[in-house]
């Protein structure tokens, strides 16, 4: 037996005695993950079990070196978790934006100190994190970001405002990209900074969305002052002042990797299971097709094209394993993500007619087909719009010109 | 098993490349066209690609072949569509080496491999009998005889039909037009007195014939599988087919898409490059998106047709589906994007428009699948 067929067998054996059967329903809906963090409370004494069972062999972070509190896999071992965990429909025992976006970034760029810390706590489930990307007049032109940080010799004084901060509410710090040089040109005076968010001058306010709820929160920097030095070499600025763009750019390609292979598309939302879910709402004809021709022909096709989405997914992720970076392909997958899971749910919404567009009296419930259809049309706006996934597609990926 | 191509099948297409185009370049298939030989195609060209063992690409070695199975059939179907290179591969060492191979009797295998591997000997199918593809809408009869049956009945747009040697013809042996059950598929030789087989010049300038049969007496030997049973073969072969067709379109799409990239990057009006305005950003970016997600279909279904062959039906129908959208809309934007020089003869982005809608009309367009696939998932 290889070695990796080894490590196939003992993971699968691990997963079979330590997780526990309410973890493996399958569920991948933000409302069932475990996200962490100080105000983190578990759904469940199952969750609870999960998380520590899997944190005591490094598998909420499986890839990360086991110093910063990882298993210290090699991506083909990971790939062989992944798989196996998906096997058993079991839940991953932490998700957070701290594995998928600052993680990625820190390993690249972060000095053995600040890894040690903010690795190590992302990886207990310790610190939830949020990202300080768009503010109110940088949205698609992200670069152009207003956030001052001037230098005031021990600390940095921080002024100005983010917008669209998921979960800001419940997140315990912040990676933020803020303006250090204003002279310089735009991408050029930008820095990648970590933040406590129980800094005094932080203020956080969530935002009403059409769907009535919302994850998204402004946040407000008023005279923030943050330490030069979390302790020796733990710098509060992750690579070089002023270079800032090159991490967050770095993260951008992480988050669009995570958005484009993104759980939507599966479950209630996606276009999974929309060919059953229309049969038992509409009925069949005569012939045995389902009892309304147009629609059938929209369902078919938009599980054809979340098919071949779900197999690109699992190409390109081979390719990447073979060492073929994925790169500036992660646009694709995001882009194609985004459009298809609009798709499944605007499917849903017309399979259900009037009844999916009527609500309680106390305004759209939480989870609701109307809910998520609503909420999904952020997904083609978040993490940088299709229209900018495109651009990209066109200069990194085409080599298209530049006007 | 990771999808992607592994090392052997990586030099297969390198060596294809290479060959195809020196050999058989988009100049080559013009001047089959112009020149209009009877065969159609350059016979000198499918004698070297056979020396190569790319006619028996998936037959087994025991029997002549190469044993690369369909992913290798692929990948040499992908670089001829790149190249629009016009030969039998399609029709003798797809479709007629998987019925033989995979439903023939020990005789028939013996009598028949070897001599596709070689490439002496061309086949054809014979399914259709109108102008769209229905593979149970068969009343070609295959009426019992004495201790044979007698064939009657006509076949429109049969690939190389008027070139092969072998025939393998979907027959009505008992049941309804329409019914699945009751198909019979037989294997008889094309010059038989009592067949009557007339080119049909196709827009992409390929190999097609109709043919009618009367009276053509036949024996129980030359059933190919199973009697009233051929429904499941017919399905096995054109899952094939449609997998490597689906490459070949998949190789033209791709191929037409550089060509525009490069094109977009080239000209010039407004005193800027074309390449640069988001009018055609946008759609080339959507386009590569669509490319990126029919190659993972492609790739599937032959890995599915390799590893499990009888259940890779519905892959195949996604890929065939998914490569006839995406390779027409490749084509499609290639000629708007080239503007006025993408409608003449003389530019080829026309003949990957060309090849292009025939290929995708064959054995199923996007919407037969998609039907197929909501049947398949009982809705």
């Amino acid at each position: 037996m290889s070695e990796l067929e080894e490590f196939r067998t003992d993971v699968r054996a691990w997963l079979e005695e330590n997780c526990p059967d309410e973890m493996r329903d399958g569920d991948i809906t933000a409302e069932a993950q475990c996200w962490g963090g100080r105000q983190w409370e578990f759904q469940s004494e199952a969750q609870k079990i999960w998380f520590e069972r899997a944190l005591s062999k490094g598998y909420t972070v499986p890839s990360w070196p086991k110093e910063y509190g990882g298993a210290g896999l090699s991506t083909e071992q990971a790939k062989i978790l992944d798989e196996e965990r998906q096997a058993i429909n079991a839940r991953k025992p932490l998700s957070n934006f701290g594995i998928s976006m600052l993680g990625p970034a820190l390993l690249a760029y972060g000095t053995h100190e600040q890894k040690a810390q903010h690795l190590n706590g992302i990886a207990r489930g310790e610190i939830r994190w949020c990202q300080g990307y768009s503010e109110p007049g940088a949205g698609s032109d992200l670069a152009s970001l207003k956030t001052k940080c001037e230098d005031k010799g021990d600390h940095w004084l921080i002024n100005g405002q983010k917008i669209w901060t998921s979960n800001a509410d419940i997140s315990d710090w912040i990676f933020c990209l803020v303006r250090t040089d204003f002279d310089a040109p735009k991408h050029e005076g930008i820095t990648f900074i970590l933040i406590d968010m129980a800094s005094e001058g932080i203020s956080v306010k969530p935002i009403v969305l059409i769907s009535g709820h919302s994850p998204f929160c402004e946040t407000f920097f008023d005279n923030v002052k943050v330490p030069k030095s979390y302790g020796e070499g733990n710098l509060s600025v992750v690579g070089e002042v002023n270079r800032g763009w090159d991490v967050a750019k770095n993260l951008l390609v992480h988050e669009r990797g995570m958005l484009g292979t993104m759980s939507p598309l599966r479950g209630t939302t996606g276009p999974e299971n929309l060919g059953s879910f229309a049969a038992e709402h509409i009925g069949h004809d005569s012939a045995g097709r389902l009892d309304d021709p147009a629609l059938r022909q929209r369902i078919a096709q938009a599980q054809l094209d979340n098919w071949a989405y779900n197999l690109t997914v699992e190409r390109m992720t081979d390719e990447a394993n073979a060492g073929n970076g994925l790169g500036a392909k992660s646009s694709m997958l995001k882009y194609a993500a985004s459009e298809l899971t609009k798709r499944g749910t605007e499917l849903r919404m017309d399979i259900e007619g009037t009844a999916a567009a009527t609500i309680g009296a106390d305004g759209i419930e939480y989870g609701s087909l109307a809910n998520n259809w609503l909420y999904n049309r952020a997904y083609s706006i978040l993490g940088g719009t299709t229209e900018v996934q495109l651009n990209i597609i066109s200069k990194r990926v085409l080599g298209l010109p530049s006007q | 098993m990771p999808l992607i191509l592994n090392e052997e099948q990586e030099m297969l297409q390198d060596a294809a490349n290479g060959f195809l185009k020196e050999k058989a370049p988009v100049a080559a298939f013009r001047k089959v066209r112009d020149n209009k030989p009877a065969d159609g195609f350059c016979r000198e060209l499918w004698s070297e690609m056979a020396e190569m063992g790319w006619a028996g690409i998936i037959v087994d070695e025991t029997h002549g072949g190469s044993g690369f199975g369909y992913v290798g059939a692929g990948v040499l179907a992908e670089q001829m569509g790149r190249n629009l290179t016009a030969s039998p591969f399609f029709s003798t060492s797809v479709l007629g080496a998987t019925a033989i191979q995979k439903y023939g009797t020990t005789k028939q295998k013996d009598e028949n491999l070897a001599a596709i591997s070689s490439g002496e000997m061309l086949f054809a199918l014979a399914v259709d009998e109108g102008p769209r593809h229905n593979p149970s809408r068969i009343a070609f009869s295959a009426k019992p005889a004495g201790n044979g049956f007698v064939l009657s009945g006509t076949k429109t747009f049969v690939a190389d039909g008027h070139v092969a040697d072998k025939l393998i013809i979907a027959a009505r042996t008992s049941g309804a037009e329409g019914d699945p059950d009751g198909i019979t598929l037989f294997l008889v030789d094309a010059d038989a007195p009592e067949i009557v087989r007339e080119r049909t010049p196709m827009v992409d300038s390929r190999n097609a014939a109709n043919i009618s049969v009367d009276g053509l007496e036949v024996t129980g030997d030359d059933i190919l599988g199973e009697l009233d049973g051929g429904y499941a073969a017919l399905e096995g072969i054109l899952s094939a087919g449609r997998a490597v067709l689906s490459a070949e379109m998949s190789g033209s799409a791709q191929q037409v898409f550089g060509i525009t990239t490069d094109y977009l990057k080239e000209r010039e009006q407004f005193g800027q490059k074309i390449g640069s305005f988001q009018g055609l950003q946008h759609r080339a970016a959507h386009l590569a998106t669509e490319i990126e997600m029919m190659k993972s279909a492609v790739l599937k279904s032959l890995k599915d047709l390799d590893q499990d062959f009888d259940n890779a039906g519905m892959t195949c129908s996604l890929a065939k589906a998914k490569t006839g959208q995406v390779a027409q809309l490749a084509t499609k934007e290639a000629i708007q994007m080239h503007g006025g020089i993408g409608v003449t003869d003389e530019y080829d982005v026309g003949l990957y428009f060309k090849r292009v809608h025939v290929a995708q009309q064959m054995f199923g367009d996007a919407g037969f699948h998609s039907d197929r696939w909501a049947k398949n998932s009982g809705f």
